[in-house]
């Protein structure tokens, strides 16, 4: 059974209730076992292809070598046969085939490093992709047991202090009260500034006796004598 | 990254947070190391933070199973489904009974990462709660 699936029966099945581990101890140990394992053959692997690669260059360098060696002595066969030295070119003909045979032995090794070189080059690649893919497995199992047993935690934490969990309305309610409280003392202060402002300007008009007219002691008596006449 | 980490970044911020947001940490002992953040104003919604491997997960309860008006329940999960992409950064999910919202980071993401990740995912909890009361009792 898949990982995925695994977790997802373990918690459809309640086991985290329980307090059961999703996938029990044993086997994620044995599972990160198994990717550090994975990880060493990666190693080993991506080190033979290290060398098979340079096998493979020295053979590569083997052929150009022989192969310049045959056109060279190819040359000096049409050379000899030009001067009418049938013998020399004879004996050069011979080192030709010599040299094909050679040619033929290390176009062999060449191949066998380059198959071995390709197949080592797909087993790191598959074993690459394996491995990420234990690993994303893995996380998956530790995140799921880490969030069991952070909410094991938090359920703790909220019995011990004997606050609980406020449904969702009660929450948002108590949370948009303290926001309106806010934003009213925010209000009610900007209110306050505004006060204070046009008190202060009013001041100022009264001192240079602009505006409203001060009421004081002989206004009150003209206007009682007033209405007496 | 660990949560003392987190917990440190956030207690030294102080008002000086480019979010806006005031936050307040305390770490909760258990068999994993959590954080519980809070925003203040925010107190009812804490996020909790914790640590693996790979990742840096913040969560945040949305309601419980109980809360869940039966008649319009699949109606709710499905727009629960349907909402997953456009959120930004947060993602539903389901721990137990009671419905979360969470967002998750990389272990190398920078404290300022975090700090963007908790204040985000506060936002879209209230509006998540505010946008599907209808779905709740």
């Amino acid at each position: 059974m898949s990982i995925f699936k695994k977790i997802i029966t373990a918690l459809r099945g309640g086991a985290s209730e329980a307090g059961e581990a999703i996938v029990d101890a044993n086997a994620t140990r044995i599972f990160a076992q198994e990717i550090r394992d994975a990880e060493n053959h990666l190693t080993k692997a991506k080190r033979d292809l290290t060398d098979i690669m340079a096998k493979q260059m020295q053979a590569q360098r083997e052929l150009d070598r022989i192969n310049n060696s045959i056109t060279e002595h190819e040359g000096y066969a049409t050379s000899a046969l030009n001067q009418g030295n049938e013998a020399l070119a004879l004996e050069v003909a011979e080192k030709i085939a010599s040299l094909e045979v050679e040619l033929s032995e290390q176009k062999q090794s060449f191949d066998r490093y380059n198959d071995n070189a390709t197949r080592l080059k797909e087993l790191v690649k598959n074993t690459e992709r394996q491995l990420a893919d234990h690993q994303r497995q893995l996380s998956m199992v530790q995140t799921t047991e880490s969030v069991q047993k952070a909410t094991a935690a938090i359920t703790d934490n909220f019995n011990n202090s004997n606050s609980k969990l406020l449904d969702a309305k009660q929450s948002l309610e108590r949370i948009k009260a303290k926001q309106q409280n806010f934003d009213d003392r925010l209000k009610a202060s900007e209110q306050l500034a505004d006060e204070n402002s046009d008190q202060s300007l009013k001041n100022k008009l009264a001192e240079a006796g602009i505006g409203e007219a001060q009421s004081n002691a002989s206004s009150v008596l003209d206007r009682l004598k007033a209405k007496q006449s | 990254m660990n949560i003392h980490q987190i917990a440190n970044h956030l207690n030294e911020l102080g008002d000086k947070s480019d979010t806006g947001f005031f936050f307040d940490s305390v770490p909760i002992a258990g068999e994993v190391d959590v954080l519980q953040v809070t925003i203040v104003g925010r107190e009812e919604l804490p996020i909790f933070v914790s640590v693996t491997d790979d990742q840096i997960l913040c969560i945040a309860y949305l309601w419980g199973e109980n809360e869940v008006k039966e008649s319009t329940r699949s109606e709710m999960l499905e727009a629960m489904v349907e909402m997953n992409i456009p959120m930004p950064l947060s993602s539903f999910s389901k721990i137990d009974d009671k419905y979360v919202i969470f967002g998750a980071l990389s272990v190398s993401s920078s404290l300022h990462d975090v700090e963007h990740e908790l204040a985000v995912l506060s936002d879209n909890s209230l509006e998540v709660i505010n946008e599907m009361g209808d779905y709740l009792v």
